[in-house]
């Protein structure tokens, strides 16, 4: 059903990501397409499978299926080039070395973005052991953004954060989406859910179900 | 080469007390490893006798099968022993065969190269050079390889979420794991540094002193202990980059994912 759909989408409305029978020997074979632009909310109880669908995306587990980003093939450019498109920013986001700078290739840049979440200039020599959960989560997103993906997966970007930090990350991923980037964004809350996102894909024992079964284009 | 001092039974007999010494200490003190502790002796004059009758086999039929036979076995001992020392293992037979497999090639390869360009014995297989010769590279091997491997595979596990986000960011799978591919092959290569840097000074080599009791003079044995210093750190460097980069490259994938799946379940918590 999937494939029809894609073969006979108008060009103008053909969707930036698209997923067909994406599965791993833990996720059942799911598939649904995301605008440039849009935002899908991804909800479903804890250890049914939401991160697992980020990971199979971000092509970081075994996977099998279809997935095409502006209807180039994945499997037709390599791991880091799918991941440099495709972002993904982890529910525990990874650090490799001691201080904030270390990991940004181009501090000064990162900086205007690292402002608008709240951090100061002299974020860059703290210390990672030092961070807060949520300092880590915000810094994460800055991160991945810097690498400017076209598509943004997120899981629970904002689950430890306070209400105006949660606010500052809602209103910069918004801002990028005006300018055309797409997000798959897990959330537990259901509110938050409505706010960033017009289409919400359900996750449960595996199995990934979308509540608007078509692809709708989303102007703004 | 023939003023050595032959040891006869009783002799041996005699220094054994010392085994029994340990033995009593343990009945006195309650540390319950008198037992053991007779076991692995005995085990040690057993083995040792074997293997005594096995090189004076060798020495006389001096035939390259045999020969071969025997450095083949001693490499399947140390593969063994190797795949024994790591706490996490590659999954199946990638643990035993990647192993066994570099260190084969890097003390094959040196002994190889010390028979036949440094030694120079008639004929080149020559059982009493090639054995002893492949016992010493290929012990430091299985050291370098065995730390070497286990240092990658628990790193890579412990530090799982800092190499994925490399990953995550773009980077590719030499890139995101070359810290931890530098602290696999920094540790499996330590020992050898180390043992150089003491040598003669805080330790004498056991085939130094070997050959020195055997009736050869000292600077001949010092000379030969050099070279070997030199052949182990050559084995134990080949063998250990082959083996942390093959492990590397077993626990990613040409998709630039890491592959810890291919990691058997640790063996103790």
């Amino acid at each position: 059903m999937a494939s029809e759909r894609d073969r006979t989408e108008p060009e103008a409305g053909r969707p930036l990501l698209s997923v067909v029978d994406l599965r791993t020997h833990l996720l059942k074979a799911a598939s649904f397409c995301l605008s440039a632009g849009e935002c899908i909310a991804i909800q479903g109880p804890s250890g049914a499978g939401k991160t697992l669908l980020l990971r199979a995306l971000a092509d970081l587990d075994p996977n099998e299926g279809l997935v095409r980003l502006d209807g180039r093939d994945r499997t037709r450019m390599s791991g880091p080039d799918w991941r440099r498109l495709v972002g993904y920013v982890p529910a525990e986001p990874g650090w490799w070395a001691d201080t904030v700078g270390e990991h940004f290739t181009d501090w000064s840049a990162a900086l205007a973005v690292v402002g608008e979440l709240g951090f100061r200039d002299g974020a860059k020599s703290w210390h990672i052991a030092r961070l807060s959960t949520g300092e880590r989560l915000r810094l994460a997103l800055v991160r991945a953004l810097m690498v400017r993906p076209k598509v943004l997966l997120l899981d629970e970007p904002t689950a430890a954060l306070d209400s105006a930090s949660v606010r500052a990350v809602e209103a910069l991923v918004a801002a990028r989406m005006r300018g055309g980037l797409a997000a798959l964004w897990v959330t537990h809350d259901v509110e938050q859910a409505k706010r960033i996102a017009a289409r919400r894909i359900v996750v449960e024992s595996g199995e990934v179900r979308e509540e608007i079964a078509e692809c709708p284009i989303i102007s703004r | 080469m023939s003023n050595y001092i032959a040891l006869n039974y009783w002799e041996l007999a005699a220094a054994s007390v010392f085994v029994l010494i340990d033995a009593s200490l343990s009945v006195i003190f309650g540390l319950r490893i008198h037992r053991s502790l007779l076991v692995a002796a005995i085990r040690m004059v057993v083995q040792l006798a074997l293997v005594g009758l096995v090189l004076t086999t060798l020495f006389a039929i001096v035939s390259p099968w045999w020969t071969g036979l025997a450095a083949l076995g001693m490499v399947l001992f140390a593969g063994r022993e190797a795949a024994q020392r790591q706490e996490r293992r590659l999954a199946g037979w990638w643990s035993y065969g990647l192993g066994t497999g570099c260190m084969m090639m890097a003390s094959v390869v040196v002994t190889v190269f010390a028979l036949v360009t440094v030694l120079q014995p008639i004929p080149w297989y020559h059982p009493r050079y090639a054995i002893p010769l492949l016992g010493m590279i290929l012990g430091n091997c299985m050291t370098g390889v065995g730390l070497g491997l286990d240092r990658l595979t628990t790193s890579l596990a412990n530090r799982r979420a800092a190499v994925e986000a490399q990953l995550m960011l773009g980077a590719s799978r030499r890139a995101a794991t070359s810290p931890v591919t530098r602290e696999a092959l920094r540790s499996a290569l330590m020992p050898v540094v180390n043992s150089m840097a003491a040598t003669g000074v805080v330790s004498l080599p056991g085939m130094m002193t070997g050959q020195i009791l055997g009736g050869v003079p000292p600077v001949e044995a010092v000379k030969y202990q050099i070279l070997v210093m030199f052949l182990i750190a050559g084995g134990t460097g080949l063998g250990a980059v082959t083996a942390v980069l093959a492990g590397v490259h077993r626990l990613t994938d040409a998709r630039h994912r890491l592959r810890l799946d291919r990691l058997s379940i640790p063996k103790s918590v």
